[in-house]
């Protein structure tokens, strides 16, 4: 790792002054900045820690609206009582992320500013058309994610929550990569009051997408065989070592039937 | 360069270290607490859990500063004098190690996991919840073995106090 000044912001705000300085990133839970540091992927001049603000912590669920704090971490989010009641699926999706270790200290903050495109979160965020809400303005999930580890937000601005309406149900689903675990495929499907979303992960070339097609078919019927012999098109997705673009079409299908049958269940 | 306090195995320290100083290397280098371990270093393996806040992490992909402030608990810090801490006993009982390399994280993640569910485990959770250690003698089985019958041994000692309360 290269050298670096670490700074721990007081506030969001001062988090924003000391972001002015250098080459500054903010360090949340540090699951991918830090490894990316490590082998020099990432050199920032420094490094301005906000997972510890009190104002960027915890879940709350008020009636059918779910805030969480940006520096809330992935443990936190699947341990959550009142989440778990009111989204299961988003508490679930948590649980899934790296491992018992990582999800102590990653969050859902980092996970969505650093939009990798086979991060779980974004796909959540898609289907649960949910707001990402920044130092500066507040973003629908449709607009904030851009493409391979880019995001609709600009120098300096920080996401301090995410907000959603509790869908009436909603699951994600996904097929892992036997090796690294992230998801070759992940499919989040949610039901709510502006009819079904499906956002897909991992498999896109640009990162997080919405399948028009899983949407139109479950929009019919919020069932699983509504997907039955649904041919998800190629176009547009990876092809990698791990899997070609004609298996993640067929896995998006898949990974779908299973999500909505979870979600049903 | 920064100053890092830490309360460590219940002892306050504290020293000086460049920014850039992973935990597990300020553990071992300036405090001399060599049995956490640094097997891959890309926060796969889990040699290097230790116990931030109450909270099994990997120390290798933390840093010494971002700690500063915390209670951690180490490998060292779980034996109560003589006696080894039910996790471990458990371990050496089972022969949950062959090489021991990867040992200290697995204790650390097995207290962890044991922690977290008080109701009990069963092997199926155990194994899914190694999923961030990794035993390269992949002797697996008898960690799990070890760590359920930890869970048993603990959970009764618990109820044990409890009953002592009483």
């Amino acid at each position: 790792m290269y050298s670096v000044n670490y700074h721990r912001a007081a506030s969001v705000a001062d988090a924003a002054k000391l972001l002015k300085s250098g080459d500054a990133k903010l360090l949340s839970g540090g699951m991918t900045l830090i490894p990316a540091m490590k082998t020099r992927l990432a050199a920032p001049s420094d490094l301005v820690d906000v997972s510890r603000l009190k104002e960027l912590q915890g879940v709350k669920v008020s009636g059918k609206t779910v805030t969480i704090g940006a520096a809330t971490t992935h443990y936190d989010v699947s341990a959550d009582a009142n989440l778990k009641k009111a989204c299961p699926a988003l508490a679930h999706m948590a649980s899934l992320i790296g491992d018992p270790a990582v999800r102590y200290k990653g969050t859902i903050g980092g996970s969505i500013a650093n939009n990798d495109p086979a991060a779980d979160y974004p796909a959540a965020l898609l289907a649960l058309g949910a707001t990402i809400v920044t130092n500066k303005r507040e973003i629908a999930a449709d607009k904030f994610f851009k493409g391979l580890f880019e995001t609709a937000l600009k120098e300096g601005e920080i996401v301090t929550a995410v907000s959603f309406t509790a869908p009436a149900k909603a699951a994600y689903q996904k097929f892992r990569n036997p090796a690294s675990r992230y998801a070759i495929v992940g499919v989040f499907v949610a039901k709510g009051k502006d009819g079904v979303r499906a956002a897909v992960t991992g498999a896109g070339e640009d990162g997080v997408f919405r399948s028009k097609d899983i949407e139109a078919a479950l929009a019919k019927s919020f069932d699983a065989s509504a997907l039955d012999g649904l041919k998800v098109p190629a176009k547009g997705l990876m092809s990698d070592i791990h899997a070609s673009a004609d298996y993640r079409a067929n896995l998006i299908a898949v990974m779908a039937k299973r999500a909505v049958a979870a979600a049903n269940a | 360069m920064s100053d890092v306090s830490l309360t460590v195995n219940g002892k306050r320290v504290s020293g000086s270290a460049e920014d850039r100083t992973l935990l597990v290397h300020f553990l071992r280098e300036n405090l001399g607490l060599t049995g956490t371990h640094v097997g891959c270093d890309t926060s796969q393996c889990g040699a290097c859990v230790v116990h931030v806040d109450g909270r099994a992490v990997k120390s290798c992909t933390m840093l010494a500063v971002q700690a500063s402030g915390s209670t951690i608990v180490t490998i060292e810090g779980l034996a109560d004098g003589a006696e080894l801490h039910p996790v471990q006993a458990a371990f050496k009982e089972h022969h949950g190690l062959q090489c021991g390399f990867c040992t200290p994280g697995m204790i650390m993640t097995a207290t962890d996991m044991i922690a977290r569910h008080p109701e009990g485990l069963d092997e199926a959770t155990v194994r899914t919840e190694l999923e961030g250690n990794i035993c390269r003698c992949t002797g697996y089985h008898n960690i799990v073995k070890a760590i359920l019958a930890a869970s048993e041994t603990m959970a009764k000692g618990a109820k044990g106090k409890a009953k002592q309360a009483a």
